[in-house]
């Protein structure tokens, strides 16, 4: 008989209330809280290696990006690309992407690792900034979402702002639960082992490498499935995507919303994204426009943040309710 | 005479110019405690390293069941048998101590690259790290996490985490470390219980334990092997007691 | 190409590889000592370089403005020391990282609200306008050899302050045993101020003498810094020999693969991938020797 805990609570909550947004509000915020939920799948991504296995990766952005160049790719000039075919696509090119560059940066570990997955994936940045490959600094379009056609039974148009949200909500409950599910079996038992303590990890006979490849390669797949969609809702890719910005931006939601925890990864992108507005709708002050330096803010509310909050905001309720992670359901 | 568990071959390892373990060919085979002992720095430590596989020997060999395994990973070794215990505890503290269990038991299953199937599902493994609590004498603190067990009984975690693993032989490093009276008496009896079905390398400073468990004595010095005998002939040595034990009536 | 260019791009490129050397050591020193992971060491470089167009106006001259920057750029280390880096001693990396990035946001957009977006430019002195003929037809300009100058002499007395004086002991040992030091009657915070003071200070430096160079413009904090994650991760970490080197090497990659041209198969190589060509070194370096040149194993 499971204990019905109040994270599952607010979750389903929370589940029920995003499935209902639709129904009251208006295009705008139907499409921010899209905006919110492919963030938040890209913070699950990262939340997964970071939270989870320990490996700080400060360039996720270029498997975000890559597959958003990806469906741009499959999508040139007007044409619109067929969903169930670039989706897989543009998720393998992010995973194949993970698979080389993690071949290279798991041989490092701790500031090592950090400083080399941020120079790789500038390299990644140089690769679609500097060369003709996808229209350089400029980036690209994609001016026809995907099509989403079997056999021309079309179940649902991603023209459409209510079932491209429906979809994505749907993507982020299905990556969430398969998450956690991974999370509890032998694989992930063993990711979280890493982290704790890798060497005696090894001396047990794990042979950690592997486990660490491919944590990074299946977080390099899902960041890839919300950079495909996000520039499928964007309509346009380009070096920025993939830049560090993008990187240090998806990390800050994981660890400000509280790592380890895939909810704090879903509670940071959204309260970064709200932040975000809220800081760019400010009036100006004089002759300054705060608005337009809204950076300023956010990066003072990070600093206070880390000051003050040593557990993210998830760390705000664990002082209500301690959970020391035990290793047991 | 059976065959040894495992051999070491001349094993030698240097740092830089310290020749940290020198030339030390010792034999451990299964119902049998052997002893390795000497003064800090000897080179005991090192040696467990080298036989671990978490450190590179310099020259020499290891011979596990009559195979070579110079050279090969600590994991690879793992998987081989061969099970090591910490002197400095090395435990998950997070996870219950059913869980740092578990954990070494699953690593026995052919490969954990498997994501479906909750963990806690593979009954055979969770019967193994039970059975490993309780070959220790934890199972009452099965649920407990392993940051709130006593020193002693984390010292006992440790040692359930090898057995878990089912190795051939066991390395361990100073298991009686930080130990009281009573826990330490607790710890000799379980020592001799698991010779019968474990080769073992007994690293350890605690004289009087050292005595009432080793079949066989090593002492090491400086790196290299001093002597290796019996208890009787260790203890008879002139040039042991010169270098280590000082007079006869020495104790720990 | 002909020996004279190439004898400038092997310049040109010593000497970016030296003020990059001297960024590095920036990083290197804070992160060594301190155990501090700084990702706003490249802003540092940015303001340097600002500090640099805006006194040099002011001042009419650049001498007056890298003096005053320098006490500038001194007493902005400190500060940060003390209000927010001294808090992130016993932290894991991840907060040191989140916390820097933060002040990347903010050092970013108070220079945009300071001095605007523009690329600037920023004068030679008249000292050093000059420039030495090499050939006939080919000079090269006095400042960069300063610079070039400048930066061993940097590096030099570097090296005398850490390994040579009493001090440069004291912050030796206080990088490998912080609560020893500091009973031994030495204010370690204090020290740890300075450190982080000098390394700001160097990165500042630079970027204050590279301006008439590289001019100064918005993103030019955050490219150094990458850059110098590449020399420490080629050099190896916590080895000045390893950066001095690694630095040395991009600087000649870089500048070589910028001015050439190659070809493979019909598609045009160099220089249009040249701004990757330092991530594929440190590539090749990593599956060989992944700790580094001259870094220590394990």
């Amino acid at each position: 008989m499971r204990k019905i805990r109040v994270a599952t609570v607010v979750l389903l909550g929370c589940l029920v209330a995003l499935a209902l947004l639709p129904l009251v509000a208006e295009k705008y915020y139907i499409q921010l809280f899209t905006k919110m939920m492919l963030m938040a799948i890209f913070a699950m991504s990262l939340d997964l290696l970071v939270g989870y296995t320990g490996l700080v990766s400060l360039g996720h952005a270029a498997f975000f990006g890559l597959a958003g160049y990806a469906l741009a790719f499959a999508a040139p000039q007007y044409q619109a690309a067929n969903l169930w075919l670039s989706l897989p696509l543009a998720m393998a090119g992010s995973a194949a992407l993970a698979l080389v560059i993690g071949a290279l940066v798991l041989r490092t570990s701790g500031i090592y690792f950090i400083m080399v997955t941020l120079a790789f994936a500038q390299m990644v940045f140089f690769l679609f900034h500097d060369t003709k490959i996808a229209g350089g600094a400029d980036g690209i379009y994609v001016y026809a979402k995907p099509v989403a056609a079997i056999a021309g039974w079309e179940p649902f148009s991603l023209e459409n702002h209510t079932h491209f949200y429906f979809v994505v909500l749907l993507l982020l409950a299905l990556v969430y639960a398969l998450l956690r599910v991974l999370l509890a079996s032998p694989f992930g038992r063993v990711i979280v082992g890493i982290r704790v303590n890798e060497q005696r990890m090894r001396s047990l006979g794990y042979r950690t490498f592997r486990y660490k490849l491919a944590c990074f390669v299946l977080s390099g797949a899902l960041a890839g499935m919300a950079g495909y969609f996000a520039a499928a809702q964007f309509g346009f890719v380009s070096p920025d995507t993939l830049g560090w910005h993008q990187s240090g931006g998806v990390l800050m939601m994981v660890i400000l919303g509280g790592m380890g925890t895939l909810n704090g990864a879903i509670l940071g992108a959204f309260t970064m994204m709200l932040l975000e507005l809220g800081f760019q709708g400010l009036p100006a002050v004089g002759e300054v426009d705060i608005g337009k330096h809204w950076q300023l803010l956010m990066g003072g509310f990070i600093v206070c943040a880390v000051l003050l909050l040593p557990h993210g905001l998830l760390g705000l309720g664990r002082l209500v309710s301690p959970r020391p992670e035990t290793g047991s359901d | 005479m059976t065959e040894a568990v495992l051999r070491t071959e001349r094993l030698t390892k240097h740092f830089g110019g310290l020749a940290a373990v020198s030339d030390v060919s010792l034999g451990f085979f299964i119902d049998q405690i052997h002893a390795v002992i000497g003064p800090n720095g000897a080179g005991k430590t090192t040696l467990t390293n080298l036989v671990s596989g978490e450190l590179a020997s310099t020259s020499g060999h290891i011979y596990l069941d009559g195979e070579d395994i110079t050279g090969l990973s600590a994991d690879r070794i793992s998987q081989r048998g061969v099970g090591r215990s910490y002197q400095k505890t090395n435990i998950f503290l997070p996870f219950t101590a059913f869980e740092n269990c578990r954990l070494a038991a699953q690593s026995r299953l052919p490969s954990s690259m498997r994501f479906i199937r909750p963990a806690l599902r593979y009954d055979n493994v969770s019967r193994e790290a039970l059975r490993a609590l309780v070959e220790v004498g934890l199972e009452h603190r099965a649920q407990a996490p392993a940051a709130t067990l006593s020193h002693g009984e984390q010292r006992q975690l440790e040692i359930a985490m090898t057995l878990a693993t089912r190795p051939r032989i066991l390395l361990l490093d100073e298991p009686l470390a930080g130990m009281g009276g009573e826990e330490s008496a607790r710890m000799v009896e379980l020592l001799q219980k698991l010779k019968q079905a474990h080769a073992m390398l007994l690293v350890e400073h605690d004289m009087d334990a050292v005595f009432a468990l080793a079949d066989r004595l090593t002492v090491m010095v400086n790196g290299n092997v001093l002597e290796s005998g019996t208890p009787e002939q260790i203890r008879a040595s002139a040039a042991v007691q010169e270098a280590y034990l000082g007079t006869e009536d020495a104790h720990a | 190409m002909d020996a004279n260019t190439f004898l400038i791009q092997v310049l040109n490129g010593i000497q970016y590889g030296l003020l990059l050397f001297l960024v590095a050591s920036g990083l290197t020193l804070i992160l060594g000592i301190m155990g501090i992971i700084n990702l706003a060491h490249g802003s540092f470089y940015m303001v340097g370089a600002y500090l640099a167009f805006s006194l040099s106006q002011h001042f009419g001259s650049l001498w007056l403005a890298i003096a005053g920057g320098a006490v500038l750029a001194v007493a902005i280390g400190l500060l940060l020391e003390w209000l927010l880096i001294s808090r992130l001693y016993h932290r894991d990396h991840l907060y040191q990282v989140l916390l820097t990035y933060g002040l990347i946001l903010v050092f970013e957009e108070l220079r945009s609200v300071v001095f605007g977006d523009d690329v600037h430019g920023v004068a030679v002195p008249a000292l050093l306008q000059a420039s030495i003929p090499l050939t006939d037809t080919l000079s090269y300009p006095v400042y960069r050899l300063w610079m070039s100058a400048v930066c061993v002499a940097l590096a030099i007395g570097m090296y005398l302050l850490i390994q040579k004086t009493r001090l440069g002991m004291i912050i030796r040992a206080g990088s490998t045993n912080r609560e020893m030091v500091q009973s031994l009657g030495i204010n370690i915070d204090l020290l740890y101020r300075l450190v982080f003071a000098l390394g700001v200070a160097l990165a500042a430096f630079a970027g204050m003498i590279a301006a008439p160079v590289a001019s100064v413009f918005p993103g030019m904090g955050n490219q150094v810094l990458i850059v110098c994650f590449v020399v420490v991760v080629i050099g190896g970490i916590g080895s000045v020999k390893g950066a001095m080197l690694a630095a040395i090497l991009i600087g000649l990659v870089d500048t070589f693969c910028k001015v050439l041209t190659l070809e493979i198969g019909g598609v045009a190589v160099l220089p249009e991938i040249s701004g990757m060509m330092i991530y594929v070194l440190m590539a090749v370096v990593l599956l060989a020797r992944p700790e580094g040149l001259f870094g220590k194993r394990g």
